[in-house]
């Protein structure tokens, strides 16, 4: 049983390691290292556009690392960095689009559609409502029958 | 009326999957189109001495072809690259990216030399200055160095003829 349950830790910590970055930096600021974390897991690849540059081993992440670390250290604020980065790159590299003219509609939309979605709603309440007109001789004629 | 609004839905639907595929992920449209090329100062291949930025440039259109010996798409475009130093003045400069200077060299002798100036980029500062995420890439500058053109992956004789030879054209009549 024992033999088990280290082999299943084993396993567990084989897995965390794998998705360990390679290189080591070091920080004398806290702050520093918290930005770099957060830059590296907001920042995409691009060589592998579906992984972050925490996450992929690509030559062009290890590179960008190292430059978003070098960014760091020099005490740029994160959006010094996002305007670095999307300079060369383009907004392609943000995995969080930032608002601009161009994606008004990609931050709207939700809403937009939400706000369209109620009205649609509220007008197909209204019309579910309204009680049917019946003809005078219609209703006669019902009373008649039901007597 | 009521039947036209799930074809006019479906006609919209068409309309955003029609756009969604015919645009290409991997194609991610530089920034630096229209915006004055970053600057950087290295040194030619061959010649130490002989000093590479983008200051010399100005005045005249030229290409900054990024190519590496370990990238084998380049092997193919340097036949069309080669092709086109041929039959044009334009000037053309490799961007020698993340090679080793041994290997770099050894690839030009085997594939031939088409460039005016072999710029060094050992670490590739120069590459992330550019943007470049996937060799090769190809930058046309004008001649008041603002980029005007990338071609992003290998330069094919369609790109070549289509739009690197009327766009060089134009620039140099500018």
């Amino acid at each position: 049983m024992k033999r088990i349950i280290l082999f299943l830790m084993v396993l567990l910590f084989s897995s965390t390691a794998s998705s360990v970055t390679v290189e080591v930096y070091e920080f004398t600021d806290k702050q520093h290292e918290s930005l770099y974390k957060k830059m590296i897991t907001e920042l995409r690849c691009l060589v592998c556009q579906n992984q972050n540059l925490a996450d992929s081993n690509a030559e062009l992440a290890v590179d960008l690392r190292a430059k978003t670390y070098k960014l760091v250290t020099e005490d740029k604020t994160e959006q010094e960095i996002i305007n670095w980065m999307t300079e060369k790159y383009g907004d392609f590299v943000l995995y969080k689009p930032q608002l601009n003219s161009k994606t008004y509609l990609l931050w709207g939309g939700p809403f937009l559609l939400g706000f369209l979605s109620i009205i649609g709603l509220i007008i197909f309440v209204k019309k579910q409502k309204t009680t049917v007109e019946i003809e005078p001789e219609d209703l006669k004629k019902a009373q008649e029958l039901l007597k | 009326m009521k039947k036209l609004i799930p074809f006019v839905l479906f006609m919209i639907l068409m309309l955003l999957l029609y756009i969604g595929l015919s645009l290409d992920p991997k194609e991610v449209p530089s920034p630096f189109i229209n915006k004055p090329a970053p600057e950087f100062a290295t040194y030619d291949l061959y010649k130490n001495d002989i000093k590479i930025s983008k200051q010399k440039m100005l005045g005249q259109v030229w290409l900054l072809n990024v190519f590496a010996s370990w990238c084998y798409s380049c092997r193919a475009e340097h036949q069309v690259i080669t092709e086109f130093t041929k039959n044009h003045q334009t000037v053309v400069i490799g961007l020698n990216y993340k090679d080793a200077t041994e290997d770099a060299k050894e690839w030009l002798k085997q594939y031939g030399n088409p460039y005016d100036f072999v710029a060094v980029d050992k670490d590739g500062d120069i590459g992330i200055e550019y943007g470049v995420y996937g060799v090769p890439e190809t930058f046309i500058i004008d001649k008041k160095g603002i980029v005007r053109h990338k071609n992003i992956g290998p330069v094919n004789r369609d790109s070549l003829q289509q739009t690197i030879i009327p766009l060089v054209k134009k620039l140099e009549a500018e």
